[in-house]
């Protein structure tokens, strides 16, 4: 019962830690090189969900200043995770325009397939 | 009388400008269409840079206080500042200077190694590059240091992937990959650190951490941000196990790059998880609650060893000197595993408050050292690779007949960097020595110079490969480098050996440095 509630009290944590895993996992476990990037993005994205689950309150609004709004979330943490987005989209562009540079390099985009095709590793 | 004016104007305004000039240098690099161009406003940026680092390095060891830079003039807790303090300052002005020394090698090195089109965004990447670094060394704010660390890493990436083979598009590949999980695994350190204290500010994190220790239930959540923070920062240093992006990126990457890279980028980060470690976490946290120093001393001298042998049995220059480079990495860590470590009483017969921890100081020196000994090394490597377009020991045996002023620079600082008397390598070894000593740790003494014999073995047999051998067919056509390329590989070879017998640059400042992380503690 305990369990239960803590899982229904703290669920955006939850989702944030099987996300992390999840993205981590993919990265290290797929061939692919686009789905590790996949993996990555995933990764990074659960970044967001634990900013930003502490930061909002249940009917908090904008910081405005007007007497008819007394409860506020935190905007700092958006603020910073609309930074990390940026960065993550541009990690993300970047590794995509590399594994188009691959793919047309060595025709494939299998990691193994790319090692058996430089095996001399001068 | 309007210039001094101006400089009078400007001056407080010199730590943003270390992060402006470099990142405007770089839009305008991005727009030229000539190469040479392009390089000829790095080379003024590099040098603007390197004199600013200097002038804030100046005027903090005069004053002894730091310099607070508030953002938009906002106050510490709620806007970004810049603080520039000894170490900071110390290592800000490494950096700017190993850049501004390598750039007149760049010109004709990137012309021979880049494609035409390709050259002016190569400037444009390298400039962001060190604006980031800049930035991470500069920044007094966690999230601000992580959005720098991003802004170097994914220049770094470019940079990477510009080289001639295309498997340095691989190896960018797999450092954005092992990078980025670096910085996010860094940023969710940081976010615990947030929702624990409420602030992004290393010094009012610092001073806020307190109360969360003293609650048994947060503690683990500090544990935890601790955790994280060291491994991502600790993938990006490439401490030991963490290290495999690094053989890659540095082989593959053109000449200058690799140079540049090895000389500061591994030692911006270095620097980020000393401020963690010293300045945020403090050192009595990471000692009672995690074996911190423990963890980072083994893995220190795993990397000083088992990243020697790697260098011993590899048949490829540079990639031999990326393997040093792990182990290098392992002595400065090692020194800053020590410092976190209580100093014996017996030894000290100063009171410590006063005097500098010598592990501490060692682990800066070495910074310095490195620094400038693996930019020799990879200029020289890439002063032959501009003549004969190879680094494979087959291809450079019997190279120093006919390249005899590069070999010999590339001889000097190979011997720095084994630690000869003599040389700066010997200094920054001697310290990590007494550091040892002071804790208590014996047998790391012996470790240190056991390991050095191995770096004996793969200099040798390079220096063996390079001057005994028969020339190979491209090493007997080639030339000596030219100018461009000899001032800058030279005042560093120079200065390896000038930094071995007046200290007073290096270890002064280092030791002022680790006064102010760890002298006050204990």
């Amino acid at each position: 019962m305990q369990a239960l509630e803590t899982l229904a009290t703290h669920y955006n944590y939850f989702i944030t830690i099987v996300l992390m895993i999840s993205g981590l996992f993919i990265v290290i476990a797929r061939g692919n090189l686009i789905k590790k990037l996949v993996g990555l993005s995933l990764f990074q994205t659960s970044v967001y969900l634990l900013y930003l689950t502490p930061a909002k309150i249940l009917g908090g609004t904008a910081p405005i200043y007007n007497p008819a709004y007394k409860v506020y979330s935190n905007p700092l943490p958006h603020v910073l995770m609309l930074t990390a987005i940026v960065v993550g989209v541009a990690t993300i562009a970047l590794g995509l325009a590399l594994v188009v540079r691959i793919k047309e390099a060595y025709g494939t985009i299998e990691e193994d397939e790319i090692f058996s095709k430089d095996p001399d590793s001068e | 009388m309007s210039a001094m004016t101006f400089l009078n104007a400007v001056e407080p305004h010199l730590p943003i400008l270390l992060i402006i000039v470099p990142l405007f240098g770089a839009l305008m690099a991005t727009f030229m269409r000539s190469g040479t161009v392009a390089w000829f406003i790095s080379l003024v940026v590099s040098v603007l840079v390197a004199l600013i680092a200097w002038k804030l390095l100046n005027t903090i060891l005069s004053t002894g206080t730091p310099i607070i830079y508030k953002i938009g003039n906002w106050e510490a807790p709620i806007g970004i500042v810049y603080k520039v303090d000894q170490l900071s300052g110390f290592v800000l002005l490494v950096i700017a200077a190993i850049a501004a020394v390598m750039m007149p090698f760049a010109r004709r090195s990137i012309a021979a190694e880049i494609k035409q089109r390709a050259q002016p965004w190569y400037y444009a990447m390298y400039l962001l590059c060190l604006a980031g670094l800049m930035g991470i060394v500069i920044t007094g704010d966690a999230f601000n240091a992580f959005v720098f660390l991003e802004i170097s890493s994914l220049a770094t990436y470019v940079l990477i992937a510009l080289g001639r083979h295309r498997r340095a598009l691989l190896a960018a590949y797999q450092y954005l990959i092992m990078g980025t999980i670096g910085a996010t695994l860094y940023v969710i350190g940081i976010g615990l650190l947030y929702v624990l204290t409420g602030t992004l500010n290393f010094d009012d994190i610092a001073s806020r951490l307190g109360p969360a220790l003293a609650d048994p239930e947060r503690r683990n959540a500090v544990m935890a941000a601790l955790g994280f923070a060291f491994v991502g920062v600790s993938l990006k240093l490439a401490l030991f196990p963490m290290h495999v992006w690094l053989p890659n990126a540095y082989t593959y990457a053109p000449s200058v790059a690799t140079a540049f890279l090895a000389g500061t980028a591994t030692k911006a980060a270095i620097y980020l998880l000393i401020r963690l470690l010293f300045t945020v976490f403090g050192v009595s946290i990471s000692i009672e609650t995690l074996p911190v120093p423990q963890v980072l001393i083994v893995l220190s001298i795993a990397a000083m060893f088992l990243a020697s042998f790697s260098a011993v049995f590899e048949n490829n220059a540079k990639r031999m000197l990326a393997y040093s480079s792990i182990a290098q990495v392992g002595y400065i860590m090692l020194g800053v595993g020590l410092a976190c470590l209580p100093v014996l009483a017996a030894t000290t017969d100063a009171s410590p408050a006063t005097t500098p921890n010598n592990g501490m100081t060692a682990g800066l020196v070495h910074i310095a050292n490195h620094a400038i000994m693996k930019a020799a090394l990879f200029l020289a490597l890439g002063a032959v690779y501009y003549r004969i377009g190879s680094v494979l020991y087959k291809d450079i045996a019997g190279i120093g007949r006919t390249m005899p002023l590069t070999m010999l620079a590339f001889g000097i600082a190979g011997l720095g960097l084994m630690g000869t008397p003599g040389t700066a390598g010997f200094i920054s070894k001697w310290y990590l020595a007494l550091g040892a000593i002071d804790t208590g740790w014996y047998s790391i003494v012996f470790l240190i110079v056991a390991s050095s014999l191995i770096s004996l073995i793969y200099i040798g047999r390079i220096t063996e490969v390079v001057w005994f051998r028969e020339p190979s067919a491209a090493a007997a056509q080639a030339k000596e480098a030219p100018l461009s390329m000899l001032v800058p590989l030279w005042i560093l070879a120079l200065l390896t050996i000038y930094l071995g017998l007046d200290t007073r640059a290096t270890v002064d400042v280092a030791a002022e440095a680790a006064k102010v992380l760890v002298g006050g503690i204990r």
